[in-house]
């Protein structure tokens, strides 16, 4: 029994492929947008002199780092609906990742901040800036700068790891994969497929980051490199 | 439905659990084995070589392990071979972890500083000589605490084996909630399963980080 591969079937429900990869991308930039805020909020609350928030927000990013994000999916799909609250498979997805990719962001960005010399903070209150200014201006900013790559492929990360959303039928491209495999009863070309597919929104995905750090740091421009 | 959660459920999540550190091991020892001859081929003389490896990696950390786990189940059944679960799981995880320990271990061996290369030249020492007696020594330290950091992710990762039906600790707790329907409390008691086998090795990692980090700073000129 050969190989006998036949990808027509399933290039012909290419609409489908699309719809999948579109879904997966607004799954992967609403869980980035708010798992950076979240993140960032972390990392700062970890960082603050309040013990206990410092202690909530390092129990949250232990929690979150050191379980798999199937079961943290599991846990909020149907642990949420069994209590009554029933939320459609996209924003309980969305709000899974962003949860999970917070805490990912917070340690990156606490590592961020461990790297801004004390001579700078202290030269900032010299000048008198307020506390607002001094996170603004001195830590966040230069520290995300330092950090960017790191987060980027994070991100990067974060939307291959959108692909287990599709165990609670979130409808994205691997759940499309799934779909259509069972449709067609082509599994392995459509996986070889989606697998394409995934290394070339990675690829694209990449490429954006690489554009918004020239848009969002000066001094990378005019530097061509990070600080 | 089917009662409440008694010991009987418990003793099958810890057959779970045990298959969870089966399967973590098997991709520990069959990815490190991989990753190892990638990071080798990263560095290799032979420019084919190195945009093979390079073209394997990126194409790997492109694709979800979840639709890496898809492939190899129906792609080696595809392929004519009739494959356990089991298999399925540990071709994908090996595939999978191999490209992430080759680029992390090339980043180590590169981080091996330059002089060190140059002096074992120097010495007339081989190609083989060089790596095996001073370079890779001085990359494992500094691949040390990273490796270990990634252990962490290969535990965690083997809860996607749980897609192709391998029975493991996420896959366990799927289906005694199939029949108890008790969501919340027994996928609380998953994942607090994964955090006791994960935490540690995170813990000792970061250990690991922070002596390696002073060691770099005391070599560092006042």
């Amino acid at each position: 029994m050969g190989l006998n591969l036949d990808f027509s079937v399933v290039l012909e429900r290419w609409p489908l492929f699309w719809d999948g990869a579109v879904m997966t991308l607004k799954l992967a930039a609403l869980a980035i947008v708010f798992g950076a805020i979240i993140g960032t909020f972390c990392a700062v609350g970890r960082n603050s002199g309040n013990r206990l928030i410092a202690r909530a927000c390092t129990l949250y990013v232990e929690a979150i780092r050191n379980t798999p994000l199937l079961v943290q999916i599991f846990l909020v799909y149907f642990g949420l609906a069994s209590i009554g609250f029933k939320f459609s498979a996209f924003s309980v997805a969305a709000t899974a990742l962003a949860i999970n990719v917070g805490a990912y962001t917070a340690e990156i960005m606490r590592a961020g901040f461990e790297s801004i010399p004390t001579g700078q903070i202290e030269a900032a209150e010299g000048l008198a800036l307020s506390r607002f200014q001094i996170y603004w201006h001195v830590i966040l900013l230069p520290a995300t700068e330092k950090v960017y790559p790191a987060l980027t492929s994070q991100f990067v990360l974060l939307m291959l790891a959108s692909s287990v959303t599709s165990q609670i039928s979130a409808e994205e491209l691997t759940a499309v994969a799934n779909y259509i495999q069972s449709d067609t009863y082509r599994a392995f070309e459509t996986y070889i497929l989606v697998a394409i597919a995934y290394v070339v929104l990675s690829l694209v995905l990449r490429a954006g980051f690489w554009a918004l750090g020239f848009a969002l740091f000066p001094r990378r421009r005019r530097l061509g490199t990070a600080l | 439905m089917g009662g409440s959660l008694n010991a009987n459920h418990l003793l099958f999540l810890g057959h779970g659990a045990l298959w969870t550190i089966g399967l973590s091991t098997i991709a520990l020892i069959g990815g490190g084995l991989l990753g190892f001859l990638i990071a080798l081929a990263r560095v290799s003389p032979s420019r084919a070589i190195r945009l093979l490896s390079g073209g394997y990696v990126q194409l790997i950390q492109g694709t979800p392990l979840l639709v890496i786990m898809f492939l190899g189940y129906f792609g080696l059944s595809a392929l004519g071979f009739s494959i356990s679960a089991l298999m399925a799981a540990s071709a994908s995880l090996t595939i999978y972890v191999g490209a992430y320990f080759g680029e992390i271990w090339r980043g180590c061996i590169q981080s091996v500083p330059k002089p060190q290369w140059e002096a074992a030249e120097g010495l007339g020492l081989s190609r083989t000589q060089r790596m095996i007696k001073v370079i890779l020594p001085q990359a494992m330290r500094i691949a040390t605490p990273p490796t270990v950091g990634f252990m962490v992710q290969i535990i965690k990762n083997t809860s996607l084996a749980s897609v192709v039906g391998f029975v493991e600790l996420a896959r366990a707790g799927q289906i005694i909630n199939n029949s108890l329907f008790e969501p919340f409390l027994i996928y609380a008691i998953i994942a607090v399963i994964y955090f006791a086998l994960c935490f540690p090795i995170s813990a000792l990692s970061r250990r690991l980080e922070r002596r390696m980090g002073n060691g770099r700073t005391k070599l560092m000129p006042a």
